[in-house]
């Protein structure tokens, strides 16, 4: 409802960006859960390898163990990837893998950005 | 003329700078993805290092009268060779940040070491058997193999190298055995010298 009402101020208000249009799509509705960069790093690595380490995702985003703990809660949270905690001798191993909704996720986001640049190259011309 | 200006502004700058960032966005998990699979830990300078000890080392072999001198000189430089990766890989990763022990590099080391291990025991073989004029050819075709498929986890250059040493180790076998050494300088010694400085160029050291 509130987003029917939102299309209809924007035609009687000032015209959305030409690239907004042609992509179909308003910021809003941009992924705010994977478009946050340690996020969006954590799905793409996690969407080329079968599981990563904590220790393994830190290091390749080259960030703190709290960054990536709550950032990958808040990915958990939203289904895009599990948790897997485990013991390696006596240390607790933590592994992380994507699910179906977190490639589709990215898929979806990498689909937003490209359309994005299309609509720019033809907006040049 | 002010106003103007500032929807001319809102209409072009605008969305070159949205979809700069969306470019920016794909580099980043574009690169993100690479580094998570490829290990770049591969040392140029190190290569360099070792192609230098391996011309060195073609040049004592040479000298040698006994066979089994020739051998002991060849495997002195293996060790040394062994050395100078192992420190380099650790010098590269330390400056590049990524781990060591990182999936990639795993990657590699399960990749790279069954044909070495492979040609350890297949020199070991023509050891016993006094074939010294097989293990030319048997070290350039199996290190290479090492190489590709260790490789195949790291820069695409490091293949390519791999297949350059199993033409090379292939061409040997054509070749009388005398000219062993000298393929070995060549391969050994001049080619991780050039791939060396490629790796060293263009993948930061």
């Amino acid at each position: 409802m509130s987003r029917k009402n939102l299309a209809i101020k924007n035609e009687s208000g000032p015209q959305p960006l030409r690239v907004e249009k042609a992509v179909g799509q308003s910021p809003e509705q941009l992924d705010k859960i994977i478009h946050d960069r340690t996020r969006l790093g954590i799905v793409s690595a996690l969407a080329a390898n079968e599981k990563l380490s904590f220790t393994e995702l830190r290091n390749l985003l080259n960030t703190t163990d709290g960054n990536i703990s709550v950032h990958a809660r808040k990915l958990e949270d939203a289904g895009y990837l599990v948790c897997e905690k485990s013991f390696k001798g006596r240390t607790p191993l933590t592994e992380y893998s994507i699910t179906t909704d977190g490639r589709a996720a990215l898929g979806k986001y990498l689909d937003h950005m490209e359309a994005l640049i299309a609509a720019m190259r033809g907006t040049e011309r | 003329m002010g106003k103007l200006q500032a929807i001319k502004n809102h209409e072009t700058n605008e969305p070159v700078r949205l979809s700069d960032r969306a470019s920016d966005n794909l580099r980043f998990i574009r690169e993100t993805m690479e580094r998570s699979t490829h290990f770049t830990a591969v040392p140029g300078y190190g290569g360099m290092l070792m192609g230098v000890t391996a011309v060195a080392a073609a040049y004592i072999a040479s000298q040698q009268i006994y066979m089994r001198d020739w051998l002991i000189v060849w495997l002195t430089e293996a060790a040394l060779a062994f050395g100078i990766g192992m420190l380099a890989m650790w010098q590269k990763s330390k400056i590049a940040k990524v781990s060591l022990v990182s999936a990639p590099a795993k990657k590699f080391a399960f990749g790279f070491a069954p044909p070495l291990i492979a040609g350890i025991a297949i020199t070991l073989g023509l050891w016993r058997y006094e074939h010294y004029e097989m293990m030319a050819p048997v070290w350039m075709l199996l290190y290479g193999a090492s190489v590709v498929t260790g490789g195949a986890f790291s820069v695409r250059v490091v293949p390519v190298m791999g297949w350059c040493f199993i033409a090379l180790g292939a061409v040997a076998f054509a070749f009388p055995p005398r000219y062993g050494t000298y393929l070995m300088g060549a391969s050994f010694g001049v080619m991780h010298i050039v791939f060396g400085l490629i790796i060293a160029r263009r993948y930061g050291g």
